[in-house]
């Protein structure tokens, strides 16, 4: 679709302080017009149960001012910059310092995720951070074999994160089943979901497939919620066991890690604990999506995103090819629901809305699809960002809204602009993404 | 008997009304290069898609035997498993690499179905035995090899994306070898290539069936069929008007009607008139 | 019997309200190729600024209740039309030519930002407006006691769903923006080349698709009498199901999945259990897709090799 249609004519003259503050005033009329009702005028509920409202002009005259001027100050940045590309907001000495620093930018950030316990032992905020920070880097990864590998778009992979999570949460309350025994469980019955929708929706292209997808992941958080004997419904299942260090309990008793090591007993030992534990699945996740892509499957899952019908043509059973990235996908969507829910001790419907496969497919896309070390930045980045704004709780997601269209439209292609091959003869060379399709499945 | 790789009897093609390929019959020896010619429109690509498992035939029966003496019925496989099972191998009129890997990584693609096993579909290979190793080894000695006989070794490593378009042409038919098929099909490997690049094409394909795979191609140069080609197939409006040697077809009046001498509108009255 | 005939009828206007808002998502993706995941919230701030422009109405003292829908319909399609336009002109014009995801992470975004705006802007709580338009018919009286209504609200929200396709019908098949529409559906290049203007046209289908979700909207709020700022997200995916079910892209299409949509889920509502109707609406989507990918009035597609 993109590459034949037709290019955008080129702009009329853009010059000169008259236009800018014609299109500034174009800019807050539409403003005026946009908001007039929306923020003008408040309603609520009044107390007899009818609705009353009231007037917001000075609000409203107050936005309709900033788009203005933000509008002048945008059209003067434009002027000043030309129109945006991003080999001009980045001079080539820079893109050379950055490619050296992205050799070792890496194995910088392994050494320093290993170090953050020892460094922040006493803040348990950005150890807590760091936590939910590392949880939405192992689903990125996880969900970057299926988005960003195989070029399927999933839209419903929170589905694969309440599995996991359900998935523990019930065998562990229900039959007692330990942490241990219930990972590898709530990754293989992710897995075994994700071959259950896979299986008769993976024919499915593109546009279709995503909102079947996302029509899936809603499907399994109404059945959460309205089958109340089995999930609790909306109050969720509480009391999840806490993991023990492989059989030993992370807790005060005689029984427990710090008594039989011989030391104080600090509740920070389990998120130390904790912190280890999802860094090393994050790991995992890494290391077998790297060793996969080496593999002749994770070699076909890539065909398939250049190009189906050449892979059919190879002898490519794309079927199949489909439902494994589907479910090693979904696996490690499972795991991640695991630790989730063994980190809350709580689980309800409210976690798993859609807004988090959104979040989650924003950190791929974001990432620069395929890209590992994009990945994993792109989680530091937005859920860094999302706490910056904690304190404005009510406009997170104005916020994470606008970002999102605003990064698209920066870097369409993601953080990491490049794909690295999988194997080579001669020089390792990284391909342009500009050359690497995104599939149409 | 005459020792035939391909047999295509009365297939039928019809896309709701249409009729593409109408009772079209015609053999392809072991070994030989066997070319479809033919005005455009006149179907050859919907043969093709119908021998290799893109489209499934109205109608007729499409045989292929093996040099041990086994016939597959292609037309009952459809889709991937023509390539895997039958090992017919294509390519395509416009191309279709994957543009966003380099040359090697295209020619161990096409290795898919015997790495999958080496690997044990995947687990062995995700602990990395030695077997694995081995085999996926000699994988990238194949893939070494057809670079080097299609003169992309020292491009190796660029994206097939990058490559010039005569490039991308022979990569593509790299590709395909790399599934070691025992029938080559080809959908115009000539398009758009210059006279020198069309040259080194010819002896590429020679040496390919030296080398014992059966050729079939579509083909619009005529200098490459009438250079290569052992037996030529002319089709138009979906049946075959003609068959024999290059020679043969080339003196065949209604050939040269439909396709060779004369203008488009000229071949049609003739043909019209011929039938 | 009378049961089933009272579903039939409530169904029959649910349905219309999807219907209109299938529209917007078949006429878009028909066009520019994806999917809008903003509609469904410009949905939702149509019906906001019904709600508001009727409370304002009221209020300055008229009461003609004819001249205050009137106004309150023109009201809210303008304003939420404008919606529509600037959202396609921030948000998806300038990723037109780009990668086949941004476009629709973007839209997603967009969706986030309409649907946290009205809920910062008019605050969280459910908006209950009284029963503007009341009265109606009975049908049919049962014998045990059950009656078939026809309200005058359903009058309303069928008939206003039929004027407006019925004017929506004409623009696409009678006029040059109608003509324009469908040439770029078909082939964008070809359209510039032949004079049309292509930023222009997309521009005004988005102003469409948005003025007929804000009639859905007010239709909405006017039937059910209340708003809130996350109704539009479920509703989005169910009229999207609607416009995939009719066959993407296909006009009729939308609005017989519309129609289709509403029954089934006032259906399941009626004879099975409340608490799964939207799990049977989403269900519906996937079962229909597999078996079905083109939609009830979709063309198929050839693949080309």
């Amino acid at each position: 679709m993109s590459a034949t249609s037709a290019r955008p004519s080129p702009a009329p003259s853009t010059s000169g302080a008259a236009f800018i503050f014609k299109k500034s005033l174009i800019s807050a009329g539409v403003a005026l017009v946009l908001f007039s009702l929306m923020i003008g005028v408040r309603t609520e509920a009044g107390p007899q149960g009818g609705l009353i409202y009231w007037t917001r002009f000075d609000d409203l005259a107050a936005l309709v001012a900033t788009v203005f001027g933000g509008s002048i100050i945008v059209e003067l940045l434009r002027q000043w910059w030309g129109p945006v590309d991003t080999e001009r907001m980045v001079p080539k000495p820079v893109q050379a310092a950055m490619s050296f620093v992205g050799r070792w930018l890496a194995p910088a950030l392994l050494i320093f995720a290993f170090l953050i316990p020892v460094i922040f032992y006493d803040q348990r905020y950005i150890l807590d951070l760091s936590i939910l920070v590392l949880t939405y880097v192992m689903l990125g990864w996880g969900l970057n074999v299926v988005v960003g590998l195989a070029g399927l778009l999933d839209l419903g992979y929170v589905a694969f994160y309440a599995v996991g999570a359900y998935s523990y949460a019930l065998l562990a309350t229900n039959f007692g089943l330990s942490f241990w025994v219930c990972l590898p469980l709530a990754g293989i019955l992710a897995a075994f979901w994700g071959v259950l929708l896979g299986f008769p929706v993976l024919r499915l292209r593109g546009d279709y497939l995503a909102i079947v997808t996302l029509a899936f992941g809603e499907i399994i958080r109404l059945v959460i919620i309205n089958w109340q004997s089995l999930t609790g419904g909306p109050n969720g299942v509480s009391g999840i066991p806490r993991p023990t260090m492989f059989g030993i309990p992370l807790t005060p008793g005689d029984d427990g890690l710090a008594a039989r090591l011989g030391i104080e007993f600090s509740p920070t030992h389990r998120i130390v604990f904790l912190f280890y534990l999802i860094l090393a699945m994050a790991l995992l996740t890494n290391w077998v999506t790297i060793r996969l892509r080496r593999l002749p499957i994770g070699r076909a899952w890539e065909a398939l995103r250049e190009d189906e019908v050449a892979c059919r043509a190879l002898g490519i059973n794309v079927t199949t090819t489909k439902l494994t990235a589907f479910a090693t996908g979904a696996m490690f969507g499972g795991l991640a629901g695991a630790f989730f829910a063994t980190r809350q001790g709580f689980i309800s419907p409210e976690s798993f809305t859609f807004q988090e496969s959104a979040l989650v497919l924003a950190i791929v896309v974001l990432g620069g699809m395929g890209s590992q070390l994009g990945v994993a930045l792109a989680a530091v980045t937005m859920i860094g960002g999302f706490e910056l704004f904690r304190g404005l709780d009510q406009y997170r997601m104005l916020v994470f809204g606008m970002a999102m269209v605003l990064l698209m439209i920066w870097r369409p292609r993601g953080l990491i602009g490049h794909r690295a091959p999988t194997v080579f003869l001669e020089r390792n060379q990284a391909i342009s993404s500009d050359l690497v399709k995104e599939g149409h499945g | 008997m005459s020792d035939d790789i391909l047999a295509v009897d009365r297939l039928m093609m019809r896309f709701g009304g249409i009729v593409a390929v109408n009772s079209l019959s015609f053999t392809a020896e072991r070994r030989k290069i066997t070319a479809l010619i033919g005005p455009n429109g006149a179907g050859k690509t919907t043969v093709f898609n119908c021998i290799t498992g893109f489209y499934r035939p109205s109608g007729g029966a499409i045989r292929l035997t093996h040099d041990d003496g086994r016939n597959i019925q292609l037309e009952r496989l459809g889709d991937f498993r023509i390539s895997k099972y039958a090992k017919v191998a294509r390519t395509f009129q416009n191309i279709r690499l994957f543009p966003g890997m380099t040359a090697l990584e295209n020619l161990m693609v096409a290795q898919h179905n015997a790495l999958m096993r080496a690997s044990g579909l995947t687990f062995l290979g995700l602990i990395g035995v030695p077997s694995w190793r081995e085999a996926e080894q000699r994988a990238i000695d194949l893939a070494r090899t057809w670079l080097d006989r299609v003169g992309l070794l020292p491009r190796a490593d660029d994206a097939a994306g990058n490559l010039p378009y005569g490039d991308q042409r022979r990569l593509e038919i790299a590709r395909a070898m790399c599934t070691e098929p025992a029938l080559l099909c080809l959908d115009e490997p000539a398009a758009g290539l210059n006279a020198r690049e069309s040259g080194g094409l010819n002896e590429l394909l020679l040496s390919i069936r030296e080398d014992g795979t059966s050729i079939l191609l579509i083909e619009h140069d005529m200098s490459v069929v009438m250079e290569i080609s052992d037996h030529v197939v002319v089709m138009d409006y979906g049946v075959k008007i003609a068959e024999g040697t290059p020679q043969a077809v080339r003196d065949d009046p209604k050939v040269i009607a439909a396709y060779l001498g004369a203008d488009e509108e000229e071949a049609i009255a003739v043909m019209e008139s011929g039938t | 019997m009378d049961y089933f005939a009272q579903q039939l009828i409530n169904g029959l206007v649910l349905g219309s309200i999807y219907g209109l808002i299938a529209i917007g998502y078949t006429m878009v993706y028909g066009i520019v190729g994806m999917i809008n995941f903003a509609h469904g919230d410009i949905f939702m701030i149509g019906g906001f600024i019904a709600l508001i422009s009727f409370l304002v109405l009221v209020s300055l003292g008229l009461t003609a209740v004819p001249v205050i829908l009137l106004i309150v319909l023109l009201v809210s399609m303008v304003i939420t039309a404008l919606y529509g336009w600037t959202i396609e002109r921030i948000a998806y014009r300038p990723l037109r030519h780009s990668f086949r995801l941004a476009p629709m992470l973007s839209a997603i975004g967009m969706s986030f930002v309409l649907t946290n705006f009205s809920q910062v802007s008019q605050g969280a709580r459910v908006k209950p407006v009284p029963p503007i338009i009341t009265g109606g018919y009975t049908l049919h009286e049962g014998p045990a006691g059950f009656a078939v209504q026809l309200s005058n609200i359903q009058i309303v929200v069928v008939i206003t769903t039929i004027v407006l396709l019925a004017m929506f019908t004409w623009i696409v098949s009678r006029t040059r923006l109608g003509r324009d529409m469908r040439a770029c559906e078909q082939d964008q290049t070809m359209a510039a080349l032949l004079g049309v203007d292509v930023d222009r046209t997309i521009s005004m289908t988005f102003v469409i698709g948005a003025a007929l979700a804000a009639v859905a909207g007010m239709m909405y709020l006017l039937y059910y009498g209340l708003v809130d700022f996350f109704m539009g997200f479920v509703a989005g995916i169910k009229a999207f199901t609607a416009a995939v079910l009719g066959g993407i892209g296909s006009l009729p299409g939308a609005m017989l999945g519309g129609l289709a949509i509403g029954l089934i889920e006032t259906f399941w509502s009626a004879y099975f259990s409340v608490e799964y109707k939207d799990v049977a609406a989403f269900s519906i989507l996937i079962v229909v897709l597999i078996f079905m990918p083109t939609g009830l009035l979709g063309r198929p597609e050839v693949e080309k090799v």
